[in-house]
């Protein structure tokens, strides 16, 4: 269908038009989420696949100096930040529910706030947004360079899967990482809003430990912890699904680095929502 | 298939989708077969098709109608890339290596892990062994030098170099070449020729070169094919295309001869430049 020049147009046809290319731009929009989540999905399934067999049949130290060396970029190098950010977490949660609990005369109860809100919440969640800036994007930037550089069509062409070399370690690096960071980030949260208690709120310290363990449960912990590895996971795909589809040399490095950051956070918030509902409806 | 058949070619369709999604045909029937021990050039301009061709031999893309069948010396008959699964598929991998046109060594390995990394991963070799086999293939291509460099730190000659090595590791049967003169100065593209004419005769591999720099193709083709609009324009030994080079246009016969003539004079007149698709703008600027 050739279009017609603008100037001979109706307003009506105009109007219609401009429908057109909204609906046919939507549709688009949704075919590419479609494809990628069916990407996606079959992503994980060969790297699931590929990660039991290196249960069933490892293969020697290639990759398992990969596994440390992707532990190392995914997880201790992120240490510092993750920390940094989770104290301050701790500290403006603490700050913001102070008066409040203030008005009730239960200030006490800021560490059962903290605690439940870190722990349960912002612990895992939080490090997983700060890990797919830190870890996400990279992984996204290295494959996809290595696609521009011919290094995925060579490992091909000498018969190994880029699936098991490249996606396998870092998505179990991701995963145990992210759970560890995890524990970290529960702890240090929970001092930062116990430092706030102690020297701002004039808390004593014993009362707030005391006062955060009565509030938190074991299946709090092993709740926040499942949701970090599943959150390994969506960043671990996600990253390397952006790298391995990157098209057009470093613009499209950049491009895959910027998609892994945004869909990535928008991915953690979606599956939040859902480990969220479960929990509420299992009283979890 | 012809006994003397290595990689047999016939009626080979590879189809794109344009950016409407209307399948659009780079290879259209391509067929042709690739002798043992021989040196075969497939050549043509851009966007010819020869490029996913050679994709489509390494297994890299699978095609869409014809077959590529390959018969390597440890096969009792025939396989067929379109119809093995991904097994069979890098069972077939093993028994040919790939020079890329950027070298494409992994980035992370430094030069001896690159050319070990085939060995580790296909073979249960002692590591000392593997440490002497890449001495040796690395000596080879006069890398022992650099075995410890990261690819990073290499010139493009050596990261060819380097990626020659790499394919040579497991002692293939056939060695694929993409653009191998690609990027580098004529000097040390004639030492890339020299080294791929030396596996040739030394090893007796069978050589599979795309490319379209023509002075390295006349230096190291046994056989060439030329590849127009995703098919076999002409196929034949190296002297009769240098005979047709040569040739005095008056008495080239036909469009394809004449296109041909063009083509491996690199003339910037001819069938291939005033073909439909060029505007009288571009007409004008390439006549000057």
């Amino acid at each position: 269908m050739t279009d017609t020049p603008h100037e001979g147009r109706s307003a009506l046809h105009r109007a219609v038009s401009s429908v057109g290319r909204f609906a046919d731009a939507q549709w688009r929009f949704a075919r590419d989420c479609i494809i990628a989540f069916g990407g996606l999905v079959d992503l994980l399934r060969e790297t699931l696949r590929w990660c039991v067999e290196g249960i069933i049949r490892p293969r020697g130290r290639l990759g398992r100096a990969t596994l440390l060396q992707q532990m190392v970029r995914v997880g201790v190098r992120s240490i510092g930040i993750v920390v940094l950010v989770q104290i301050f977490i701790g500290i403006i949660i603490a700050l913001q529910m102070a008066p409040t609990l203030q008005q009730y005369g239960q200030l006490e109860r800021v560490a059962d706030v903290v605690g439940i809100a870190v722990v349960r919440e912002l612990g895992p969640l939080i490090t997983a947004i700060v890990l797919s800036g830190f870890a996400g994007a990279s992984i996204a930037a290295e494959i996809g360079s290595m696609v521009e550089g011919e290094e995925i069509k060579a490992l091909r062409a000498h018969a190994m899967n880029p699936v098991r070399f490249l996606v396998v370690p870092r998505f179990v690096a991701t995963v145990i990482m992210l759970t560890g960071l995890s524990v970290i980030a529960d702890l240090v949260g929970v001092i930062g809003g116990m430092i706030t208690a102690v020297f701002v709120l004039d808390l004593g310290a014993e009362v707030y430990v005391e006062f955060t363990r009565q509030a938190l449960k074991l299946s709090d912990f092993y709740g926040g912890l499942a949701k970090a590895a599943v959150f390994g996971v969506t960043i671990s795909m996600i990253a390397c699904y952006e790298g391995f589809n990157v098209k057009g040399g470093a613009e499209g490095v950049g491009r895959a680095t910027t998609a892994t950051v945004v869909k990535s956070i928008v991915s953690l918030i979606a599956v939040d929502v859902v480990f969220t509902i479960v929990f509420y409806v299992f009283k979890i | 298939m012809d006994s003397n058949a290595v990689i047999s070619i016939r009626d080979a369709v590879k189809s794109f989708p344009d950016r409407d999604g209307e399948p659009v045909r780079v290879l259209d029937g391509v067929s042709f077969e690739i002798h043992r021990g021989e040196t075969l050039v497939i050549m043509g301009g851009s966007g010819c098709g020869k490029s996913t061709l050679l994709n489509c031999l390494i297994g890299e893309y699978r095609i869409d109608g014809g077959s590529i069948a390959y018969h390597t010396s440890d096969m009792d008959r025939p396989r067929d890339l379109a119809a093995v699964d991904e097994v069979e598929l890098d069972r077939i991998r093993q028994r040919f290596g790939i020079l890329f046109q950027s070298g494409a060594l992994f980035n992370s390995l430094t030069v001896s892990e690159n050319v070990a990394l085939p060995l580790r991963e296909h073979t249960s070799v002692d590591p000392a062994v593997i440490d002497i086999i890449v001495t040796l293939k690395l000596q080879q291509v006069k890398m022992l030098p650099h075995r410890d460099k990261m690819p990073s730190q290499l010139s493009g000659g050596q990261k060819k170099r380097a990626g020659l090595a790499r394919a040579t590791a497991l002692d293939p049967e056939i060695l694929f070449y993409d653009e191998p003169s690609a990027g580098l100065d004529p000097v040390t593209s004639a030492a890339i020729d020299e080294l791929m004419m030396d596996f040739s005769k030394k090893l007796h591999v069978t050589s599979v070169v795309v490319t379209h720099e023509m002075d390295s193709a006349f230096r190291i083709a046994d056989r060439m094919v030329m590849l127009e609009k995703g098919r076999v324009l002409r196929i034949g030994k190296r002297e009769e295309f240098e005979q047709l080079r040569d040739a005095d246009p008056g008495t080239l016969l036909g469009d394809a001869e004449q296109l041909l003539h063009q083509f491996l004079n690199g003339a910037s007149t001819g069938p291939l430049t005033d073909r439909d698709g060029l505007s009288m703008f571009e007409k004008l600027i390439i006549q000057g």
